[in-house]
């Protein structure tokens, strides 16, 4: 803790710095409040529409959470299927790849027409996006496995599953976590995103509400609690894999 | 438990590693293998682990015949390989896991026994290398195969250390009915601890000899400044140089 206190005196600074040099020029300048608005006038804006902003952000949060953990199990299953199956993985990999690198939003008009303008849609948009780090992550943890270890288990006369359940699922562990804490960032900001596309409720209707009507300090709140959401997620995940991996964290130690 | 293996020999491709190795390890023996670096101690261990098939040959344990079967004995490779997520206790029983037989006490018994009493729930990042083949060794133990394969599970260390370890491994194996298969490349550390030691040549590795160690039980450090020990290093050294060491 004192650790935090004496690092993060700096940046707290350089951020305090910066609020204050947009809140005078805003107000030397004269900029317009649709334009950019202060920080005083955001703030405001936040305690007066905060009220309606919550259910927007429920809706989110709900959404998130589904496609995430969807995205998770999918994506752990497929990489601990590729594990076990070298002529599947030869053949999927580079498929998982290459598609890593198609903008997953680009398909969000096509599975509007495929699934409407229900949940469904914005469910598998988070869902994908979590499942391509996940998968790719946990693939890469598995075949890392130690090697002295592997021969060990295999001296010992240790069964597939064994070798699996005892050694290479733990030691994947860490990598598979660092797959969830991509994922976890990425997953708030398509969820926003795809909110965009058409939905009843939700951050991304409340944004594009906002920015059509130029009730730009409105905007700028849903930024920022955006921004919040996606820190408070990689916090819990990072809170989640403390809990499961006591013995890497000591090691740091 | 007996173990025989009969006209072992093993090649990779065009490399010949392995020529023609018969030999016998009584129950409640301590034989060594010793041999020049590369000389394919490994592999011979690998085949009796069951990991490889023989070109030629077959290994027998008890009379059954295990050649390319795993599960039949017991190992503790040159590095400690201990689980980093598990705890001390948790690591010491890996191997009675593998073979579903949990026994939590004799596990911590033989840990407090190796002066690991405040380590048990300790991590291995956190045990010093010499700790850290102590418990190795009581995995290997405590795994319920009577047969024991030590891969150089002391090179690593340095000399004090590893003196310190060659005196507990004997305490520890003479309370216990075990037979170890031990793989070195020290004439001194083969002497001090084994009853039987078997020469190999350098590659391909054939049998050179099989010497029988004379020496008394219990053994301890003042045995290695003795006349007839340091006679003994030296002819063991003479039938290695001819092995062009």
């Amino acid at each position: 803790m004192k650790k935090i206190l004496l690092t993060s005196w700096r940046p707290a600074i350089a951020i305090a710095l910066f609020i204050c040099i947009w809140e005078f020029s805003t107000r030397i300048f004269q900029i317009e409040t649709w334009i950019l608005p202060a920080p005083t006038v955001i703030v405001m804006e936040m305690q007066e529409v905060l009220p309606a902003f919550f259910p927007h952000m429920v809706s989110t949060i709900r959404l998130v959470l589904i496609g995430f953990s969807i995205g998770t199990t999918i994506g752990i299953g497929v990489a601990t299927l590729l594990h076990h199956y070298d002529k599947l993985r030869e053949t999927i990999y580079p498929f998982l790849v290459l598609s890593q690198n198609i903008p997953i939003i680009v398909l969000a008009p096509l599975l509007l027409i495929w699934f409407g303008l229900g949940d469904t849609p914005k469910i598998i948009i988070i869902a994908m996006t979590s499942f391509f780090p996940i998968t790719v992550a946990t693939l890469s943890g598995f075949q890392q496995t130690d090697r002295e270890l592997i021969h060990y288990m295999k001296m010992m006369g240790a069964s597939k599953r064994q070798l699996f359940m005892k050694l290479e699922l733990p030691h994947a562990l860490p990598a598979v976590f660092s797959g969830i804490k991509i994922a976890a960032t990425y997953s708030i900001l398509t969820g926003v995103v795809a909110e965009w596309l058409g939905a009843q409720k939700g951050i991304g209707v409340f944004m594009t509400l906002a920015s059509s009507s130029y009730r730009t300090p409105r905007v700028f709140v849903a930024i920022i609690i955006t921004m919040l959401l996606s820190l408070s997620f990689f916090a819990l995940i990072l809170l989640l894999e403390r809990m499961f991996i006591k013995w890497n964290r000591e090691e740091i130690k | 438990m007996d173990l025989t293996l009969e006209n072992i020999s093993k090649s990779f491709g065009e490399k010949e590693i392995l020529r023609n190795i018969s030999l016998s390890i009584n129950s409640g023996e301590f034989v060594s293998l010793l041999g020049p670096s590369g000389s394919g101690k490994s592999t011979l261990f690998s085949l009796i682990g069951g990991l490889l098939k023989p070109d030629v040959g077959d290994i027998f344990l008890n009379g059954k015949k295990i050649t390319n079967k795993t599960g039949y004995i017991s190992y503790m490779p040159q590095q400690p390989s201990l689980f980093p997520w598990r705890t001390v206790l948790e690591n010491a029983i890996l191997g009675q896991e593998l073979s579903r037989k949990r026994d939590e006490e004799k596990a911590k018994m033989l840990l407090e026994k190796a002066g690991l009493r405040e380590f048990i729930h300790a991590y291995p990042h956190q045990l010093s290398g010499g700790m850290k083949q102590r418990v190795a060794f009581i995995r290997a133990l405590l795994s319920p195969q009577s047969m024991m394969c030590l891969d150089e599970p002391f090179s690593a260390l340095d000399a004090f250390t590893r003196l310190d370890m060659q005196k507990w491994l004997l305490e520890t194996w003479e309370a216990y009915e075990q037979s170890i298969f031990f793989i070195t490349h020290d004439i001194e550390e083969a002497l001090f601890l084994s009853d039987k030691i078997v020469v190999l040549s350098s590659r391909p590795a054939q049998i050179k000899e099989i010497i029988q160690v004379p020496f008394e039980r219990p053994r301890n450090e003042s045995l290695l400044l003795t006349y007839p020990f340091l006679e003994a290093k030296k002819q063991l050294a003479k039938i290695l140089d001819h092995t062009n060491l």
